[in-house]
């Protein structure tokens, strides 16, 4: 690509045509503040923050909209700049609440970090009154009007990236509102709940609806209360309490969720395990049959997805319910009965990435597994509200029987692994052998949409993997038409996976791009630690279907393990 | 006897239907024909005699008309208001170029042949003989300025548009004009859409673009109307469709209603309008030019512009090069309103004398107070401002005085702070919400000015508008937001002891309810 030179800050440098100024000034190690540029989103140029001065210009242009050109000589921190960065704040914050203290993006708020590092004392206008209700009838996503700043980001990330458009801006004026089409509760929108706007969203005007208070309740109710977490909490979480991206704390969570009040702390990977043996099997009946499509089910923003957008396709998913919801389901039947209680004595909590679990376990279909669902935020706070210090704390060992894992369920974390995971499975299910290779790397990556074909226990098998859901909607449009054919297709619907979930730790200052491919490593580093790294290998998995289940895709585990969709109707059409 | 009667907005707003009616049935030729650009006249009735065409005015009831219908078959035209000649001498007239407005008021805007007889079309002919860069070069010899506010030369633009790359060329009339005090564009559709409708099709010739859209502002239904019917004649007359006059040149035009708000007007989100989204800006570059409608190398020209360039490829560049000044040539149409004797639209060279609009041909009683020159991004000025010309070049404080052509004077009685404050709430309320500063900053500024004008202001309030504006004028996403402020800045400046009695509590004015 044609190299630009400019200079910025008096330092030379030399960028890609093309480039914004703001990028180029990353590049030249300057953070121009922004509260509308979002890495990886198409720029926007509305808060007007990162203006610059560039000589021969008048103005002040904002650069994240300004490609650099040859010769541009771009000052990023003078005088006039700061006067007016200030103001321009100034006036997003006179129409902002100021209820900081009680707001959830507190301390993570990109607003109030900027207000606090401008140096913002007074906003110099009057305020504004509450002029908007909050909207909680999403099961998974909050949205609370009044803490909009109209930067966006959530009306791209749902366009651009998801493919979903349930945002948009509508009015004029001091008068605009970010809203889904017709001013709709989210309820009644097509919200597929994946809630990547909530990672985005600068302020606390997007976040998870909140379930810590459930929880509370359900751990002081007498109930006997059962956790569980993702396989990609473990890489995560830590960055919460100052670790580096990628840090694994996997044996002080154990312990910091015992310490919170939990009976038993079980591992959704031991889920993921038995996801494999019943997709496994479904894939391997498919081939047999001569089937086509087989898709993942694991994801529930995706299980909307196609619901909403696909229904045609609905037959091509997998009956398998989520990891998360096995181990509900397992937890109220096969567990109950060996502790002897009733299943409504049992409270089952999942601690998960992800927004759209928590509209999963209000679905019908699945009603009763799983109690509550915390994302990986919410935990975090409720560590953090009883002192622990999730860094001091000691090691311990999940526990069994739902504790006892293998590699290819650590893996479900990242996009990619549950086809991996499969792959290490399918071939002994087919030819009675092992596969001579357990790792898959061709599957494994970022890109939106990434096909292989191998050949597994004597059978070639067309393989796609889609991340994000504008990826799956590429990936559907191929398969609709006929243009492709797979025997098995998995899609994940956040970026990189669950370890970029929405709800997941939300990165301030790093690029999240990065900060997922740390956690992607850390992921695939434990996998490659462990001792067993295939689902038909975990021994508690033998022992369940040896016990209870009989073989995969039994009668029993089709009624406790498997589940169905329907088409839905958003808008009320 | 042929009667002429003007069937623009402002006479069929005047009461000409009635009239109409009457006339036809009292027998007479009744033709229609667009406003003449004397709307203080309207309805405007011209009545061929044989001694020359004599003029009734304010033909607004039956009554009248029927009196007319008399004095036509008596012969005798005791009433008339005033004749043809009485008119050409008279001093709002004579200054006139007229040259886009030529047809108004002359020929019958529904009928393509009327216009094909008055030379309609020949420019497009004259252009399709001529391979696109010599078109493209005819119009750059007259260094022919975009008549929409911005003055970009148009056959630089047109450059552009043919070098970028791209399978699909688009070219768009911008017929929004939201500015308050502008009805230029909308006359001349009313009036001659066919000469807007030509100068589309020659320049899309001269660009190469195979598709164009009339963007007409939904509130001017009978200009988008005329227009609609304007581009069905020519297309059965073979000047719009495939192999144009047999010159293998294909094009059409679609007329599409605008969203309804200001800032569709601007280039960027005229294109999202016309796309179906919201209509807010797009950030430039790229430009239109290389990437605009449906992401292909698009043109965009104001009306008038475009009527101009009928024009010249019609009479020639020398010819449209005889009026103007050293700098810029051609014709301008003003739209003159407020407290003058002859509100109207006039077409005068670029390069006129303000005062001389004002005066000369507006017309005045007392004094003006303020002059507001130039629509929402124009300037505020005082009487003894005015001895400047109209050009592109001539620069007051940030804007320029000519804009896009609409002056507004007010009276002796106004109160500047007041205006300023109309001004402000117009930008208020047409900012699109897309970026901080005209969003936010015109709701603040506009409360600063209510603050003022109720007594609750005080000389710390004139700072922060001052600071305000520039932070505005400075940082704003769009021409919208970077214009905003200019009415308010040069009101400031210019009546900065008004501003100051408000700051001190008093309205010299008496208009915003406070002590003298
Ligand atoms: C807020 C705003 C409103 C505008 N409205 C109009 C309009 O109504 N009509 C118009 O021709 N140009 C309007 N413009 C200017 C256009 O962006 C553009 O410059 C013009 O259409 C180009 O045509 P021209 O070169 O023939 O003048 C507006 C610009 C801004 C910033």
């Amino acid at each position: 690509m044609k190299k630009i030179n400019l200079t910025i800050d008096g330092s030379k440098i030399s960028v890609d045509e093309g480039t914004a100024v703001l990028e180029a000034a990353k590049q030249a190690k300057v953070r121009i503040p922004t509260l509308c540029h979002y890495e990886g989103l198409e720029n926007y140029g509305a808060c007007r923050l990162c203006v610059v001065e560039i000589e021969g210009r008048r103005n002040l242009p904002a650069s994240c909209v300004t490609p650099v050109q040859e010769g541009m000589v771009v000052r990023t921190n003078t005088a006039r700049l700061r006067e007016a960065r200030k103001e321009l704040l100034k006036l997003i914050l006179a129409s902002h609440p100021a209820d900081c203290k009680t707001c959830e993006k507190h301390g993570r708020c990109e607003l109030q970090n900027l207000s606090y590092e401008f140096g913002i004392r007074d906003f110099g206008c009057r305020m504004h009154d509450k002029r908007h209700f909050i909207d909680e009838t999403s099961p998974s996503i909050k949205r609370d009007l009044d803490k909009c700043i109209l930067c966006g980001r959530c009306v791209r990330v749902c366009r651009d990236v998801q493919s979903v458009s349930v945002y948009d801006f509508a009015n004029r004026g001091c008068a605009s509102i970010v809203t889904p089409a017709l001013c709709k509760n989210m309820s009644e929108t097509n919200c597929v709940a994946c809630g990547q706007c909530t990672i985005v969203c600068p302020t606390g005007a997007l976040s998870e609806t909140d379930s810590v208070e459930e929880v509370w309740a359900l751990l002081k109710s007498g109930k006997r209360a059962v956790v569980q977490v993702a396989p990609a909490i473990r890489v995560s979480i830590g960055e919460l309490f100052g670790c580096a991206p990628g840090t694994l704390v996997k044996g002080k969570l154990v312990t910091a969720l015992k310490r919170l009040g939990f009976n038993e702390v079980f591992d959704t990977n031991f889920g993921a395990d038995l996801t494999i043996m019943e997709e496994a099997s479904e894939l391997v009946e498919a081939v047999k049959e001569g089937k086509t499509h087989l898709a993942s089910s694991c994801c529930p923003a995706w299980i909307n997805f196609v619901e909403e957008f696909y229904p045609d396709l609905l037959p091509h998913l997998s009956t398998c319910k989520s990891p998360h919801q096995m181990v509900g389901a397992l937890v109220k039947t096969y567990y109950a009965e060996k502790l002897g209680k009733k299943r409504e004595d049992i409270a089952v909590v999942s601690i998960m990435p992800c927004t759209a679990k928590k509209y999963e376990i209000k679905r019908k279909e699945l009603k009763g597994d799983v109690d509550a669902v915390l994302t990986t935020r919410e935990l975090a706070r409720m560590i953090k509200e009883v002192g622990l210090e999730l860094n001091d704390l000691p090691e311990s060992e999940f526990d069994a029987p739902f504790g006892i894992t293998t590699g290819a369920g650590a893996i479900f974390g990242a996009s990619g692994g549950v086809t991996e995971a499969a792959l290490r499975t399918a071939a002994e299910l087919i030819t009675g052998k092992p596969h001579e290779r357990i790792e898959f790397k061709e599957v494994r990556g970022f890109g939106n949409v990434r096909e292989t074909e191998l050949v597994i226990g004597g059978k070639k098998l067309k393989i796609a993997v889609a991340q994000t859901l504008g990826g799956a909607r590429k990936l559907l449009e191929e398969i609709r038409s006929g243009r492709k054919t797979y025997n098995f297709v998995e899609v994940m619907a956040c970026p990189g996976g669950c370890i970029g979930g929405g709800g997941q730790p939300i990165p301030v200052r790093e690029s999240r791009q990065k900060v997922i491919e740390a956690r992607a490593k850390a992921i695939y580093d434990l996998d490659a630690s462990l001792p067993l790294r295939r689902s038909i290998d975990n021994p508690a998995i033998k022992q369940l279907y040896k016990e209870f289940l009989g073989k995969p895709s039994s009668k029993k585990s089709k009624e406790i393990l498997h589940t169905s969709y329907k088409a839905r109707k958003a808008y009320g059409v | 006897m042929i009667v002429k009667i003007g069937v623009g907005s402002c006479g069929l707003g005047a009461g000409a239907e009635q009239a109409i009616k009457a006339l036809e049935k009292s027998g007479a030729e009744v033709k229609k024909v667009g406003c003449i650009g004397l709307c203080y006249l309207e309805p405007l009735v011209e009545v061929e005699t044989s001694s020359g065409p004599v003029f009734y005015a304010h033909v607004d009831s039956k009554e009248k008309a029927e009196k007319i219908a008399r004095e036509i078959k008596a012969g005798n035209f005791k009433s008339a208001s005033m004749t043809r000649k009485e008119l050409e001498q008279s001093a709002n007239w004579k200054k006139q170029v007229r040259r886009v407005n030529g047809n108004c008021g002359e020929i019958d805007p529904e009928n393509i042949d009327d216009y094909i007889k008055a030379g309609g079309y020949e420019g497009l002919k004259k252009a399709l003989k001529m391979a696109p860069e010599k078109v493209i070069a005819e119009v750059d010899r007259t260094g022919l300025r975009g008549r929409g506010g911005a003055g970009f030369p148009a056959a630089k633009k047109w450059q552009f548009c043919r070098a970028a790359k791209g399978e699909t060329r688009y070219n768009v009339c911008n017929a929004d004009e939201g500015n308050p005090g502008a009805f230029m564009n909308r006359m001349l559709m009313e009036g001659d859409p066919h000469k807007v409708l030509e100068g589309l099709i020659i320049s899309s010739y001269a660009i190469g673009a195979s598709k164009g859209y009339v963007f007409v502002r939904a509130e001017k239904a009978l200009a988008a109307e005329r227009m609609r019917k304007a581009v069905a004649d020519s297309r059965k007359k073979g000047f719009l469709g495939d192999n144009i006059l047999g010159s293998r040149f294909g094009f059409d035009v679609e007329v599409v209603k605008s969203a309804g708000a200001y800032v569709c007007g601007e280039e960027t989100a005229l294109i999202e309008a016309i796309e179906g989204k919201r209509g807010t800006p797009r950030a430039r570059p790229p430009y239109p030019a290389q990437r605009g409608l449906y992401d292909s190398p698009t043109n965009i020209n104001n009306v008038e512009t475009l009527a101009h360039v009928t024009m010249i490829l019609s009479k020639g560049a020398d010819w449209f090069n005889g009026v103007g000044t050293q700098k810029s040539k051609g014709t301008k149409v003003f739209c003159l309103t407020g407290s003058v004797e002859r509100p109207g639209a006039y077409e005068v060279p670029i390069g006129f004398n303000l005062k001389e609009l004002v005066h000369g041909i507006g017309g005045l009683d007392g004094k003006p107070k303020l002059i507001e020159s130039g629509g929402p991004a124009g300037l505020c000025l005082k009487e003894n401002q005015l001895d400047v010309p109209l050009d592109f070049e001539t620069m007051q404080d940030e804007g320029t005085v000519m804009g896009s052509g609409g002056v507004v004077v007010f009276g002796e009685e106004c109160c500047p702070v007041d205006v300023a404050k109309h001004f402000m709430r117009f930008t208020r309320d047409e900012s699109c919400g897309k970026c901080t500063p005209c969003r936010e900053g015109t709701t603040r500024l506009y409360e600063m000015l209510e603050d003022l004008t109720s007594g609750k202001g005080n000389r710390e309030t004139l700072e922060k508008i001052s600071k305000l504006s520039e932070l505005i004028r400075d940082t704003a996403f769009c021409g919208l937001g970077q214009g905003a402020t200019n009415p308010l800045v040069s009101a400031m400046k210019n009546f900065a002891r008004d501003f100051e009695a408000h700051a001190d509590g008093k309205c010299p004015s008496y208009v915003c309810g406070m002590g003298k």
